[in-house]
């Protein structure tokens, strides 16, 4: 669906005030992503991660080079195509839950990124009710405010809005940070419904290999702007011995024992031992 | 009940500032050089002698200790006399009523207008998407006009105006409220409206351009926020994101202009009924403090300061009614 070919991208800086020097952030990236999956990107804090996701929308800021190849069905993914598209098929859960505007009503805003998507808006706000429904969010919550919301709640909310969308490919940039084990299993086993369920792409972004694993199928190790390594999530096991860099052996061998069992179930589980 | 005890508090805080602006103003009317007895008498200073300068004393209370007749002031401003204006032969309620319905056309049409032009112009500067890397023309010429207007002073472009529409081009009249000799009952409205027409234009001109600075500054910084950025995401426009989100923002900096602004807009009409020799509220003031008129003046400076205090707690109301999270928080 999605096809990422030798992406590389500078951003400016400043080394004085005069002499603008370019700093490479992303370099020679390249992954494929195919419908019904849940792709994840894994790596470090700044291994241009999110810049990934801005670029495979199109919404990095002005002065920037990039160089290489996007391809979305088919099809060159050109800066009018990623605007065109953008909301419609292409969709992002952002990484700050300051992404949901303060001043506006939960409801509401899921219901204009209805209408952005291309509903009407008296179908847009139908549509927003049931998308809020779906994540359990309940009548009092849908018409507060973000900031009466959890951090849970709020990233609920954020998952509705790209939701609604119906797009093909998501982009989700670290949604579990930040929630506590039963919370973020929520989040990605939403996200694995949304992969398994209705054929959509995922590409699932996050720092925490434990959190990619369980709903993964195929897992991008990435390290300072590079792709590191492509492995199908079986590979992660044992010593680690199917993997074929050492920085990703490395990963997954520094990980703390644990069992990588299902989300739905883990919970479940420790709940279990606890008892 | 919480309505009750914010406004509660509200009105006793603006009560304060008055009495304080109140007591400020007679203080600095007593140091004033200029001597009421002596602007009262006028031409005629040379007739009158000690005895009756004495005598017009007494009657004003002059002759008694500054507090008592701050005192006095007080007590007759409970009452609800503001006293007699020497200057206008009137009571000071009558001079103001009067005076303030002009100059209420006036200074509210300037703000009505400068404060929705103001928003829309900033509006429209700011709204550069922050993939586009330069900036629009529109947003060039209307920072440049801002600026401009921002380093004008307020006389000049009156006295400009004045020259090209109603010397030169005589588009519009040269002064005052109507035609010169006619009674304000017989004025009609067209007629106001055609003599207020170029000192709302210079007012409007002048104070649009903090108001649209500010709502472009907070617009542009929204531009590069994540609200933006998810807004982006959903493919949104340029245009979709400023009005439904951007409006909203930049709302906050816009009303706490507009009502600040109310105080300087005042001191801007003053100004700008001086040289259109409006008869507003404005050129009262002018002739009251040249004339050392001290009910008359201490009313306007107390009826200003009633103004502007009554803009700020609507700008601080308006805040709560626009963000929510500024509802939670006492007053």
């Amino acid at each position: 669906m999605l096809k990422v070919e030798h992406l590389s991208l500078q951003l400016p800086y400043y080394a004085n005030w005069w002499r603008r020097c370019w700093a490479e952030v992303l370099r020679d990236v390249s992954l494929e992503i195919h419908p019904g999956e849940v792709h994840a990107v894994v790596g470090a804090s700044g291994a241009g991660k999110s810049l990934l996701a801005h670029a495979l929308l199109g919404l990095l800021p002005a002065p920037c080079r990039q160089t290489g190849r996007l391809h979305f069905q088919g099809q060159p993914l050109t800066a009018a195509r990623q605007r065109q598209l953008r909301g419609r098929d292409l969709a992002l859960i952002p990484q700050s839950l300051n992404a949901l505007d303060p001043l506006v009503r939960n409801q509401r805003q899921v219901s204009w990124a209805a209408q952005r998507a291309g509903h009407t808006p008296a179908s847009a706000r139908d549509t927003a009710t049931q998308a809020l429904d779906h994540y359990q969010l309940n009548a009092g919550a849908q018409q507060a405010f973000p900031h009466q919301l959890s951090g849970g709640m709020a990233r609920r909310v954020l998952t509705a809005m790209a939701h609604v969308s119906r797009a093909q490919l998501i982009i989700a940039d670290e949604p579990s940070v930040g929630l506590d084990p039963q919370q973020r299993d929520r989040v990605l086993n939403a996200l694995a419904a949304l992969a398994r369920g209705e054929g959509k792409a995922v590409l699932l972004i996050t720092h925490d290999l434990r959190h990619a694993l369980p709903i993964a199928q195929r897992v991008t190790i990435m390290r300072q702007g590079r792709c590191v390594e492509t492995a199908p999530a079986a590979a992660f096991q044992g010593e680690g011995s199917g993997l074929n860099t050492d920085y990703a052996q490395a990963l997954w061998q520094a990980l703390p024992d644990n069992q990588f069992g299902n989300p739905l179930t883990s919970t479940d589980e420790q709940a279990q031992n606890v008892a | 009940m919480p309505v009750i005890r914010l406004l509660s508090v509200r009105l006793l805080r603006i009560a304060l500032v008055l009495l304080c602006v109140a007591g400020l103003t007679f203080g600095l009317m007593l140091a004033s050089p200029i001597d009421p007895i002596d602007a009262y008498l006028g031409p005629q200073i040379a007739q009158a002698g000690a005895e009756q300068r004495a005598l017009i004393a007494e009657r004003w209370g002059f002759d008694q200790p500054p507090l008592l007749q701050f005192g006095h002031w007080l007590r007759q401003l409970l009452s609800g006399n503001l006293g007699w204006s020497h200057v206008y032969n009137q009571p000071v309620n009558e001079v103001i009523a009067q005076r303030f319905q002009r100059s209420l056309a006036l200074l509210g049409l300037a703000w009505l207008l400068s404060t929705l032009l103001g928003f829309g112009l900033g509006l429209l500067a700011g709204m550069r998407e922050p993939a586009k890397p330069t900036h629009s023309t529109l947003d060039r010429v209307i920072s440049g006009y801002a600026y401009l207007t921002a380093s004008t002073p307020a006389f000049w472009l009156a006295m400009l105006g004045l020259l090209l529409f109603s010397v030169t081009l005589g588009w519009t009249p040269v002064c005052c409220a109507g035609p010169s000799g006619s009674l304000s009952d017989e004025v009609s409205l067209a007629t106001r409206l055609h003599h207020l027409a170029l000192p709302v234009a210079t007012l409007t001109l002048l104070s649009t351009a903090p108001i649209t600075l500010h709502t472009r500054a907070r617009l542009r910084s929204l531009m590069h926020s994540p609200v933006a950025t998810q807004a982006f995401a959903q493919g949104a426009s340029r245009r979709d994101v400023a009005w439904r989100h951007g409006a909203r923002h930049a709302c906050l900096p816009a009303i706490t202009l507009a009502c600040a602004s109310l105080g300087e807009l005042f001191g801007g009409v003053m100004l700008i009924e001086q040289v259109f020799a409006y008869p507003g509220l404005g050129r009262a003031t002018v002739e009251a403090a040249l004339r050392s008129d001290i009910p008359l003046l201490m009313a306007i400076a107390l009826f200003t300061a009633l103004l502007v205090s009554l803009g700020n707690a609507t700008a601080d109301g308006l805040y709560r009614l626009i963000d929510p999270r500024l509802r939670a928080q006492a007053p």
